[in-house]
């Protein structure tokens, strides 16, 4: 019995932190639905975000202001990247764009350490860290407010994507980008939306990865494995990145737990990958993406 | 005026496939070749030499792996550091099993392991392509460098995971100094080099680069896709094997799996880009660029005197590689290759352009 508890108690943990992955892998979706792009920087984002929240928040103003001034300048990294980068851009294979976006990422992992220095800063939201007996099963509290946040965005999202006009342009550019046009939706503005969409994502994901493993460097590697959970969940879905980050989650630290033991540890760094490489052989699409069809 | 191929007829066919159709280029080329085998090591001082040339060479040589399979076969790769790091750790295994094999014979060994594994975690290339295929190599990049700090028999159990290469000798010959392995690493990659851009040019970098344009319309004119991206993979992953063990060999002497990181395999992919996408010339320009580039942020901030920290200055740097990315690959696509061609035909109407 002891053993299945065990068993119950990784699987949940895993799921919880698989969320967190969800998180970043939400920003990766969300750019790609409406211009295509593989945004690689989206990790380095949610560093950039941490950092600058923390920045301004041990200059000393009070955690919702450094909200609002992080968020503030998210957006205007958004038009800053949308002028100056993608509208340069447009016609240029999609590889040539994710190049562009690693580019982006090391740009934006330089800024945030010249500004914010380097060394791992504390970020304390106020969140438990302790351990929750649900019956006889351990699970971390942290998890689950964090999972909660996950769940609040994705219900938050789904309401603005469905109802405001912004979502609905949005919705629109990301089925067909020249009808899109031709009905007149602006489509630079809905590029700038997105990536401050993106952004605000960035900032939540980096509070929470931040306020769990400190806000420093490897974040953004970390931040890496939302990319096997966009390729399992496929890219073009929301659900899909939710359900990736579940199985991302609850596979690593299983495979870890279970057979880490016989090859020494580790395997929580390639694991993902592997997995998401086998997904590819069966599916290319991904579980939810959209069946990919080409022609001569 | 001087730069222009007026009278020079080709009168056979094998004239008119040279590489270089035109006297002057050969002639250039034949300079520079005399340059860097006999000018350099006679002016150059040691640090040049083993920390700035040697590299630059070595570089030049993973650029040409990544090109070939990136640039010419349009299969982005993010895990070009794990194949340097299957190069380097079979060149070590090699010659600490078998001492007796000449260190030329472990680099070839090298190369053909570091293209076994490449064809390995290139079949996911059959059915998936784009930047799906760049998560298989980095699959290929996690895995590789787990495997290399985990498994000690491929450290031969050092404790700290640290290999250090054996000593280079030829028939009695050690290569010690500075100049000797400069020179050494520059026959490889030269010879390396002009096989590469003669494979380019033959009906294996063509049914490549017909790949890359459209792999459909390939497969429908008759190009077999499994074959050519495979091929692709195994060369592109052979060079990178041989530069791998250059790396461990040549430049450093002692090497860790944790050099071979997912930065290195960035650091390969930015000298791709900014030398020229599909070029041989681009990567060594563009591994010059990128190794040299440091140094020179190095030596300009110093001008500002000790304002700026060392850590400031490499967060700099980051800064820098990345708004270069960005501004190559929005001006000029295709690098700092096509600028040099760019120049090559301004020169030939110089000084009466029209």
């Amino acid at each position: 019995m002891d053993e299945l508890y065990f068993f119950l108690e990784v699987l949940i943990g895993g799921l919880l932190s698989g969320t967190m992955y969800s998180l970043v892998a939400l920003g990766f979706v969300l750019i790609y639905k409406a211009s295509g792009i593989f945004n690689f920087a989206q990790g380095t984002m949610v560093l950039f975000a941490a950092l600058t929240f923390v920045g301004v928040l041990e200059l000393g103003a009070p955690a919702l202001l450094a909200a609002v001034i992080t968020l503030a300048v998210m957006v205007v990294l958004a038009f800053a990247v949308e002028r100056l980068v993608f509208r340069h851009m447009v016609n240029q294979p999609q590889v040539i764009l994710f190049m562009a976006t690693i580019g982006l990422a090391y740009f934006l992992e330089g800024l945030g350490q010249t500004v914010w220095g380097t060394e791992v800063h504390v970020l304390d939201l106020g969140i438990p860290d302790r351990g929750l007996w649900l019956g006889p099963i351990l699970v971390s509290q942290f998890d689950l407010v964090a999972a909660a946040v996950v769940a609040g965005l994705v219900g938050a999202l789904g309401v603005f994507f469905r109802t405001t006009t912004m979502g609905r342009a949005l919705r629109g550019v990301a089925d067909d980008h020249q009808a899109a046009l031709s009905i007149g939706i602006p489509l630079h503005h809905v590029w700038v939306a997105v990536w401050s969409v993106a952004g605000f994502v960035a900032l939540v994901a980096g509070l929470v990865w931040g306020s769990k493993l400190g806000v420093q460097f490897s974040i953004s590697l970390v931040a890496l494995k939302a990319i096997p959970v966009m390729i399992i969940g496929g890219f073009t879905s929301i659900p899909g990145a939710i359900v990736g980050g579940l199985i991302v989650g609850a596979s690593e630290k299983l495979a870890e737990v279970y057979l880490g033991p016989f090859v020494g540890g580790g395997l929580e760094n390639w694991f993902p990958y592997m997995l998401a490489m086998l997904v590819l052989m069966v599916r290319p699409e991904g579980i939810f993406g959209e069946k990919i069809i080409e022609r001569v | 005026m001087f730069y222009r191929e007026t009278g020079q007829y080709k009168t056979t066919y094998a004239a008119d496939r040279a590489i270089f159709p035109i006297r002057q280029d050969r002639v250039a080329f034949a300079v520079l070749l005399l340059v860097a085998f006999v000018a350099i090591p006679l002016l150059a001082n040691e640090y040049w030499l083993r920390s700035v040339l040697t590299p630059v060479l070595v570089f030049s040589l993973a650029a040409i792996g990544l090109n070939i399979l990136t640039g010419y076969t349009g299969q982005l790769s993010l895990g070009t550091a794990a194949f340097m790091a299957v190069g380097a750790f079979a060149a070590y295994n090699l010659e600490v099993r078998v001492p007796e094999v000449p260190f030329l014979v472990s680099f070839v060994v090298a190369g053909l392991a570091a293209a076994g594994v490449g064809i390995l975690f290139g079949l996911p290339s059959l059915r998936i392509k784009g930047f799906y295929l760049a998560v298989a190599t980095l699959a290929a990049q996690f895995f590789i460098e787990w495997l290399f700090t985990h498994v000690g028999w491929f450290t031969n159990y050092s404790t700290s995971g640290v290999i250090t290469a054996p000593p280079m000798t030829l028939l009695g010959f050690s290569f010690e100094s500075a100049e000797s392995r400069y020179l050494l690493t520059l026959c490889i990659v030269v010879v390396m080099a002009v096989m590469a851009k003669n494979m380019v040019r033959s009906e294996l970098g063509r049914a490549w680069m017909a790949v890359r344009d459209m792999d459909i319309a390939a497969e429908a004119i008759g190009i077999n896709l499994m074959k050519t991206k495979l091929t692709a993979f195994a060369v592109s992953s052979f060079y990178c094997g041989v530069a791998g063990a250059l790396w461990a060999y040549v430049y450093l002497g002692t090497v860790e799996p944790q050099a071979f990181d997912v930065l290195r395999s960035f650091e390969i992919l930015f000298m791709v880009i900014i030398g020229g996408l599909g070029s041989i010339l681009g990567s060594f320009l563009g591994a010059a660029f990128i190794v040299l580039l440091p140094i020179f942020i190095a030596n300009a901030s110093g001008i500002f005197g000790d304002a700026l920290s060392a850590e400031t200055i490499a967060h700099l740097e980051f800064v820098i590689f990345g708004g270069l990315i960005i501004v190559f690959l929005v001006v000029e696509p295709r690098g700092l290759a096509r600028l040099w061609q760019i120049v090559k035909e301004k020169l030939r109407l110089w000084p009466f352009p029209y």
